[in-house]
């Protein structure tokens, strides 16, 4: 569904994404696990065209993403730091991004918002919200449009116990649709039992990508997280 | 299109500086008529507050919102929406609101208290240059990442345009004073969008005279009828060649 053929991205002296090549399929959940800096926001940010790679390309669904914007209906995406216009309201804001993505056929994906009781507090300003709350309406607005890719940059980051359930639950129901997941997250454990493939990146490469079997196969660990620690040891 | 125009104009409205500044515009032209007896001296006091003020307003205010909307601009290119299509929405809702404003606080008065003619050629140019600086003030911020060096930037393109740029005119002028430089000036006129609003509206009032030789140049090339059009196309490149190069560099531009 998404592959990408040597992309390289360099910041100025720095190379933030170093010849990467990826392929996700339907149905996947994968997760993108590396240390801090090493590329992984940036790679998202070339799969949504918010960055422009230097070389290499990006295909979506055997289209190429630079000569096209339309792809991105398809996707949903929450933001590593959600970053809004500070003086609309979270019901301006939903109500802005409906009308702007305006999709009649399909119903609204509303589930989030009423399970993280954003319903009660619509009139707020996005500028008065918490860390917290800023990322549940991230993720609302990621589900919103029922999008086939999810794209979620560190999405439990910020969240209370209770609400990093709520939304891995949403994930795991979003999954067995056989939509495609692409997840970051340090917290290795939150993920454990959603994952299906894990993609390891550090210093802009591609250090591997396997698939949840056979990587607690090869390192001889049961859980991810012994797992990806057993990997970055040996390096 | 629309509908990111729509949500640019009501976050201006929502911020309210372009209703001060449509206020602060209206009460100094109404005061400007109101304290000459003579409109078409009131006009040429109203002139030089223009120039002056119309520029740096459009240029600073876009920038900074320009830099203030970042959050929204990152929000709008993750969606699937075409990138040169924010871009011209937010230079349309800018442009819209600075014209709108300008219109309202200058261009009425202006129409009331002064003769058709030249009113009409003072609002119109007044509306040109709003929308050449709100062009010059989202390229100066796309190019810059930095917030205080392209509100820095886009002060220090104020200053050239309405001061330096005169400086430097002068200082070639008198420089080469032995020689037939006005065909010259014709051109210089057309390095500088408020330069060539200046000229077009002085020669519409009774004092060109006053200007000598260059003067019966100026209205032999900007009076006549090619000379219009070819001040406006003018504008127009001076409105669209910044608004395209920006539009260029946003569409590569890392978020």
């Amino acid at each position: 569904m998404i592959i990408a053929t040597n992309v390289t991205k360099k910041f100025g002296k720095l190379t933030a994404l170093d010849n990467v090549s990826v392929t996700c399929n339907k149905g996947q959940t994968i997760s993108l696990i590396g240390p801090n800096g090493s590329g992984k926001t940036t790679f998202i940010k070339c799969l949504l065209g918010m960055v422009v790679p230097d070389s290499g390309f990006i295909t979506f669904n055997q289209q190429n993403i630079a000569l096209n914007w339309e792809y991105r209906a398809a996707i949903g995406y929450m933001p590593q730091i959600g970053r809004y216009p500070e003086n609309m309201t979270i019901a301006q804001l939903f109500d802005m991004m409906k009308d702007i993505r305006k999709k009649s056929t399909h119903q609204f994906d509303e589930e989030l918002i009423q399970s993280f009781k954003l319903d009660t507090m619509l009139d707020k300003r996005m500028g008065a919200l918490s860390g917290g709350t800023r990322q549940k309406v991230s993720a609302s607005m990621a589900f919103l449009f029922n999008p086939d890719v999810l794209i979620l940059d560190e999405p439990t980051a910020g969240l209370d116990p209770l609400s990093t359930e709520i939304l891995k639950e949403k994930i795991r129901r979003e999954k067995q649709k056989g939509k495609l997941v692409l997840i970051t997250s340090h917290i290795l454990s939150d993920l454990d039992d959603i994952v299906t493939e894990v993609i390891y990146m550090q210093d802009g490469k591609l250090r591997f990508h396997k698939s949840l079997d056979q990587l607690q196969h090869d390192t001889g660990e049961s859980k991810l997280s012994r797992a990806i620690a057993h990997v970055m040891q040996s390096k | 299109m629309k509908k990111i125009i729509k949500y640019v104009l009501l976050d201006l409205l929502r911020n309210r500086i372009t209703i001060a500044y449509t206020l602060f515009l209206l009460i100094i032209s109404m005061s400007v008529f109101n304290l000459e007896d003579n409109p078409s001296k009131g006009i040429l006091s109203l002139l030089n507050l223009i120039l002056i003020i119309v520029p740096l307003v459009s240029i600073v205010f876009s920038t900074i919102y320009v830099y203030n909307a970042a959050e929204f601009i990152e929000l709008l290119v993750s969606q699937p929406l075409k990138r040169i299509n924010i871009w011209l929405s937010i230079f349309t809702g800018l442009a819209l609101s600075m014209s709108v404003a300008f219109l309202v606080g200058c261009g009425l008065p202006i129409l009331i208290y002064a003769s058709f003619d030249v009113g009409i050629i003072m609002t119109a140019m007044g509306l040109m240059i709003s929308i050449v600086f709100v062009a010059i003030a989202l390229l100066a911020s796309v190019l810059t990442r930095d917030k205080a060096k392209g509100i820095g930037v886009s002060i220090l393109l104020w200053f050239y345009f309405t001061l330096i740029f005169d400086g430097i005119v002068l200082f070639l002028l008198f420089q080469f004073i032995d020689y037939p430089m006005e065909k010259t000036m014709i051109l210089f006129s057309c390095l500088n969008p408020v330069d060539l609003a200046r000229i077009l509206i002085l020669l519409k009032l009774d004092i060109s005279a006053l200007m000598g030789a260059t003067s019966a140049i100026f209205r032999n090339f900007f009076g006549s009828q090619w000379g219009m059009m070819a001040t406006i196309l003018i504008m127009a490149a001076w409105a669209f060649l910044p608004l395209w190069w920006s539009v260029r560099k946003f569409n590569r531009k890392d978020l």
